[in-house]
Parts: C-alpha cells; structure tokens; sequence
C-alpha cells in the first residue's frame, strides 16, 4: 500500500476544502473520503486506489435517518448497511431497500460499509483489480482484455467497446427502483442529483464513473415519499446461496389496481455497467394484467437491447427470469 | 486445557469430540493463554516511533488503552497482531472475502483487515482475547470446543467472534438464519455443520 497522509476532519465543509485540490474525483484519484473502507482500503492494497491524502468522514453528523418534512426520508452518508436495512421505517416503507442491503456482502461488512460508499462501490472486473492487467477503467487506454477474456460475470447492458464491468452493488439497484435522490456537498456549494444521472456509462471514459468532482461529499440521499399500497421486492440470484455478487437482480416496486399494473419501476442488477432502470419494461408493465405472459414480455423488453460477451450470453435469460421471479413474488 | 470441556454443558445436543491431549485448534478456541492475553509486545514493536510518517493514537483493546504510534497504512487486523501481539485474530485473505479476522468495534463485528488502525481511536475494540480465559471460557468458546466447530482452527476465532455478535443481531430461529448471517465467515476445513450447532446451543441455552 502507498504511504498517504491521514486526516480527520472537524466538520463537513473542512472535508470538502481538504479533498478540493484533488486531481480527480474519479480513478486515479489522489484524495479519497474514506467511510467503511471496505471497497477503499480493499483497493489500496491491489495498488488500484493510491490516494496521497485520505479523509476519514467516519466522526461527522452524517450518520442519521430522519423522515422529511415532505414525508419521505433522509439518509446519512455515514449510515451503515446493517442499520438501513432494520430501520424500521425502511422495512416499513421501502422494503425493496432493506432486501437489497440484507442479500449483500457479510454481515460484518454491511456493518462496516455505508450508504455513500455504496453508492460508490468499485466494479469487481477482475482485470480491474490486478495492476498487472491491461483495463481501460483503471489506466484509461490500455484496453479491455474483458471482452476477449473472462467475462462471465460480466455485464450484458450498458457496455462499451472500451468496459464491460459490471457495477456491483445491491443497495443502489434498489435506490434505482425507488427514485432516490443523492445530495453533495461540493466546493462551489451543494447539489442534488437523482440516483439515475449519479453513475455514467462506460463509453470511451470508463474511468469516469459518477458525476463527481473534486472535493464534492455525498452528504445524504433522500427517498421520496412512500408508494402508498406498493409492494416491493428484491430478488437476488448468484453463484451461492450467500455472501457473493449478483449474476442477475431485480428490484420492482410495482402498485397493482382491480388485477391490473397501475405503476411499476424496475431496477436490475449484476447486468449493466451502471444500477440499471428499464423504462422499456416498465412501459411493457403499465395498464396490463398481472399475469405471467405480460411480466415475461416486460422482462424480454429489459433485456431487449443486451450485447452478450463470450461467457455471459446465460445472463440473458438468467435475467428475464429473475424479473419474470420478481414480478410474480411482488403480485403473489 | 480443560479435562472436561463439557462440565456445565450437560444440555448439549452434539457430541464433543475434543481431544484432551490439545492441539493448535483446541489453542485458537481457547484463545487467550497468559501471555497473548496480556498482549506483551517487544517494546521496538509496539513503538513506532522510527516510523516516517507515524501518528499516535490511542486504543482501548479488551478494556485496556493501549497507546501506540502507528503508521496510518496499519490495518486494525495488523495493528493487533503485529504491534500489539494478539495474535488471536488471524489473518486470512486480507481482503474482508474470509472472516478470519473478525473482531467487535463498539460490539459490532467488523473485518478488522479492512480498516486503519488510525480510525479506531476511542473505539471499544474486543479480540478473541477479550472474550474469555482458559479458566472461565464465553459459553460460545465452550460451544465449539463441545461440538467440534473446527478442525484446523484458523478461522475459529473469526467463527466465535462472529458467533458471540450474532446473538445480539436478528437473526430468525432456525439454522437457516444462522447460515446466513454466518456467511462472512468461511471454514476450509468445512466444520459448518458443528460451527450452527454450537451456535444453536448457545442460542437455546443462554
């Protein structure tokens, strides 16, 4: 691991001055917050991550759950996965939320990890993490040896010619579904961004990953009121039965109105580049029937534009059938 | 040792098959001996101070402040073993994928291999060292020892910390759950099925 200087800031706004000279926000940075650790630290030590300066944002007032004025709920950077997914009000309202976090990691890492790590988890591209491989996202240009190479857990939606890594994450495929919100606290002040512009595309800048910039600290995110009547659900399939990344997910929150779909959003995981919405499979799903010929055709639309590499053509279908499992599970 | 780790365990459903001539596995269950409970480190170990770069800091390990300076790249998982010589968490993968170093901060359980020392200053840190002694084991500790939870001992102490932080989570009644949120904890050896029964005993016997 690379010597760095270790800072503890006194407040948030001194967290965002220290990180604000960072040459990027972005891999290759020079500057990281570091809240669990567990994607961080992982990364330091493959030589992936070598920041100089690392900000521990672990004592700041970030690390709450409220309820919004507007009935919805507030939730802090610092929140731990473990204390998300049993907050009663997440388990309450937001369901698809707590099923999300609860299939992910280990214990012992979910109470570790956090809410705004985890809306910046790394891919786990195993090109990506061995410094000793060529990878376009780690050292832009070299190329993607992923796409000739092992690629099974690879993703099939979202790819470029340049990256084909899949994003990990459970808790922002299920941040997706429910239309969250993220809050920053940046240099020239504070923005909020919905969950689905916060993580870009591979394109031909697979390095760039989110729309962070220098010195901008996730400070919370924000879920909108609940769906009243929705039910929600988090359907996770992968190589074991515990404790492993998603080969296919799918987060739906879906309201259901005399035996007809009367709103849905669907989210899917282990399959794109990014936490991925499917408009085209909600647009399938509205105003139609609850039964199983409409929640495949919805499904097949998820997947209708998915480019499979030389290993992970299975996760095609694996997926359409995880949504089709979804669906069925949230109208049982 | 213990002659008869089942004294006082007249409940348990699982055979113990402990062998009373000890073993290096029976040793990690036991976990704290004399001298790395009192976690005696050579004094050119524990103090850092020829360290470019070294900060000091503070940690309260099984009760005791131990002050130190450390290098900040210092995982809590080094700084434990190497600074403090407790050497009862074990290192495994390093990368938080095996559960072998598994230890409470604020009676949580946590991955001690991914985290800096330098970020647990006033923490409540608890090592397998901390949990019980040869003399007065934690009834986890006497659990694995009476059902067998282990065969080469390497990830026991990861499996008790664990373990003894499961019985405070929600976790639903039936080994289902337990394998769950166990799942963080992995056994090469395989000793799953005696690492749920310990833990079930414990559970239905507090």
């Amino acid at each position: 691991m690379h010597a760095f200087a270790f800072v503890r800031p006194a407040d948030t706004a001194a967290a965002v001055a220290s990180a604000a000279q960072a040459n990027t926000a972005q891999q290759g940075a020079d500057v990281r917050f570091v809240a669990g650790g567990t994607t961080l630290l992982d990364l330091m030590k493959l030589n992936v991550e070598t920041p100089a300066r690392v900000i521990d944002i672990n004592r700041l007032p970030l690390n709450q759950i409220e309820v919004t004025p507007d009935g919805g709920l507030k939730i802090g950077a610092t929140v731990r996965n473990t204390d998300l997914a049993h907050h009663p009000t997440v388990q309450r309202d937001y369901a698809v939320l707590s099923q999300a976090l609860l299939a992910g990691a280990s214990a012992q890492l979910r109470n570790m990890a956090t809410t705004a790590g985890n809306l910046l988890q790394r891919t786990r591209c195993v090109y990506f993490r061995d410094t000793a491989m060529p990878c376009n996202k780690r050292d832009p240009g070299t190329g993607c040896p992923a796409i000739t190479g092992t690629n099974r857990t690879l993703a099939v939606l979202g790819t470029s010619a340049h990256c084909i890594a899949t994003h990990p994450s459970d808790m922002c495929v299920a941040m997706v579904a429910l239309e969250a919100t993220i809050h920053v606290q940046g240099p020239q002040g504070t923005r909020a961004i919905p969950v689905g512009d916060f993580h870009l595309l591979p394109g031909s800048t697979p390095h760039r990953e989110t729309v962070l910039e220098p010195g901008d600290l996730i400070t919370h995110v924000t879920l909108p009121p609940p769906v009243v009547g929705s039910r929600q659900v988090y359907l996770k399939l992968r190589d074991r039965a515990s404790y492993e990344f998603a080969l296919a997910s799918a987060a739906v929150v879906l309201t259901v109105a005399g035996g007809h779909v009367t709103r849905v959003r669907v989210a899917l995981g282990g399959v794109g580049t990014k936490p991925w919405r499917s408009p085209e499979a909600e647009a399938a799903l509205v105003g139609q029937p609850t039964n199983q010929a409409h929640f495949r055709t919805a499904a097949e639309a998820a997947l209708r534009d998915a480019q499979p590499q030389s290993e992970n053509a299975f996760k095609i279908e694996l997926a359409t059938r995880c949504l089709t499992h979804a669906l069925q599970l949230a109208t049982a | 040792m213990r002659d008869d780790p089942q004294s006082g365990q007249s409940n348990l459903t699982c055979q113990a098959l402990l062998r009373t001539t000890g073993g290096s596995a029976a040793a990690a269950v036991m976990a704290g001996d004399s001298t790395s409970r009192e976690g005696a480190a050579p004094a050119a170990i524990a103090d850092g101070a020829n360290i470019a770069g070294a900060v000091p800091i503070t940690l309260r390990v099984n009760g005791t402040d131990r002050p130190l300076r450390v290098d900040p790249r210092t995982t809590l998982l080094d700084c434990l073993r190497e600074t403090l010589a407790l050497t009862g968490t074990k290192k495994g993968c390093d990368h938080g994928q095996c559960g072998a170093c598994t230890v409470h901060v604020n009676g949580r359980r946590v991955n001690s291999c991914l985290t800096l020392a330098v970020m647990h200053a006033g923490d409540e840190i608890t090592t397998i060292e901390g949990l019980g002694t040869p003399d007065a084991l934690h009834p986890m500790q006497a659990a694995f020892l009476a059902c067998d939870g282990y065969q080469c001992g390497y990830c026991t102490s990861g499996q008790i910390m664990s373990a003894v932080a499961l019985l405070t989570e929600h976790c639903g009644p039936d080994d289902t759950a337990v394998k769950e949120l166990m799942s963080g904890n992995i056994c090469r050896c395989g000793a799953y099925a005696n690492i749920v029964a310990a833990i079930q005993h414990v559970r239905k016997h507090p």
